[in-house]
C-alpha cells in the first residue's frame, strides 16, 4: 500500500497557552527532520502547523493535531473545540482578522493565517460549525 | 555579508551568541508581523524586528530564519532568550530604529528577501 503511513502521531494544543504556543510545530519539525523528510517540504509543513496551532490557541479550548506520514505525502489534520468560524470565506480573505488586541500584540491577528496555511498545502480542507469547533485537513506532497 | 560585521554595522550586542560569528548572512527583512514573516521571508534570511516575545524565536525557527536582531534597544525576557538558546537562534540587539537598522545593512549590500534568487520563498 503506497500510502499506508511509515509515521503518526497526534499532539494536544492547549487553548490559552500562549506560553507553550509553536511547541507542537517545533516537535513536528524535529520529527520530519529525523524522517530523512526534504528541507522544503518541513518548511512548508511547519509553517502550516504553526499557524494552524496558533489558531487553536487563541480561538479554541483545546485541539489536536494529528500527523501522518508516508512515503509520497504529509497529511496533518487539526481538530478543534472552540468558537469555530462563521464565515469560511471571508475567514480565508488574506487580511480579513477577528483577532484581539492580544493577539496583534504579539504579531498575529493580521489576517494571514488560514490563507497561508492553504498558500503551504497541496490540498487544503476546512469545515467548522460555530459554536462547536474546526477541522482543518492538509496534505502536502513530498515531491 | 557576516554576522560579525552587521554587528558591527548596528553597533549592536550580543544577546545570543551563533555558534560562528563568520556565519554569512545572504539577505534579510524588517517585520513586525510575525505572519508575514511566515508568508514571505525567504529561509536562512537575517530577521529584523521590533517584537521581542517568544512567538518572534518560534516564527523564526519554523521560518528557518537564520540570526535576529531586535532593534529600538528593546531587550528580550529570560524566557525569550531560553528560547532563542536552545533552539540555536543568535540574537543581537542594536538602539537604531527599524529604518535606520535596515537602512545601515541595506546601504552595506545586504539584500532583501525579494531580491535575492536563492531560497525557496514559501
Amino acid at each position: 500500500m503506497p500510502d499506508e503511513p511509515l509515521f503518526e502521531k497526534s499532539f494536544n494544543i492547549s487553548g490559552g497557552d500562549f506560553v507553550n504556543a509553536g511547541e507542537v510545530a517545533s516537535k513536528v519539525k524535529k520529527i520530519l527532520q529525523d524522517l530523512g523528510v526534504s528541507n522544503k517540504v518541513i518548511r512548508r509543513a511547519t509553517i502550516a502547523i504553526y499557524e494552524a496551532e496558533m489558531n487553536v490557541v487563541w480561538y479554541a479550548r483545546q485541539g489536536t493535531l494529528t500527523l501522518s506520514v508516508t512515503p509520497e505525502l504529509l497529511h496533518i489534520k487539526v481538530t478543534d473545540e472552540g468558537n469555530g468560524i462563521e464565515d469560511i470565506e471571508l475567514a480565508m480573505r488574506e487580511g480579513y482578522s477577528t483577532a484581539s488586541e492580544e493577539i496583534r500584540e504579539k504579531g498575529f491577528g493580521a489576517g494571514m493565517g488560514l490563507p497561508n496555511i492553504k498558500k503551504n498545502s497541496d490540498e487544503f480542507y476546512i469545515a467548522s460549525v460555530v459554536g462547536q469547533g474546526t477541522v482543518l485537513d492538509i496534505t502536502i506532497l513530498r515531491q | 555579508m557576516t554576522l560579525q560585521e552587521i554587528k558591527e554595522i548596528l553597533s549592536a550586542q550580543v544577546i545570543v551568541a551563533p555558534r560562528d560569528f563568520q556565519m554569512n548572512i545572504k539577505m534579510a527583512c524588517g517585520c513586525d508581523l510575525m505572519s508575514d514573516v511566515l508568508a514571505f521571508t525567504k529561509e536562512e534570511s537575517l530577521l529584523l524586528t521590533g517584537l521581542t516575545n517568544l512567538q518572534v524565536i518560534r516564527t523564526a525557527e519554523m521560518a528557518n530564519v537564520k540570526a535576529l536582531v531586535f532593534v529600538r534597544g528593546k531587550e528580550p525576557d529570560r524566557e525569550t532568550i531560553a528560547l532563542a538558546m536552545a533552539k540555536n537562534m543568535p540574537i543581537l540587539l542594536t538602539d537604531l530604529p527599524m529604518y535606520e537598522a535596515c537602512g545601515r545593512l541595506y546601504r552595506h549590500g545586504l539584500p532583501g528577501c525579494s531580491e535575492t534568487e536563492e531560497g525557496s520563498c514559501s
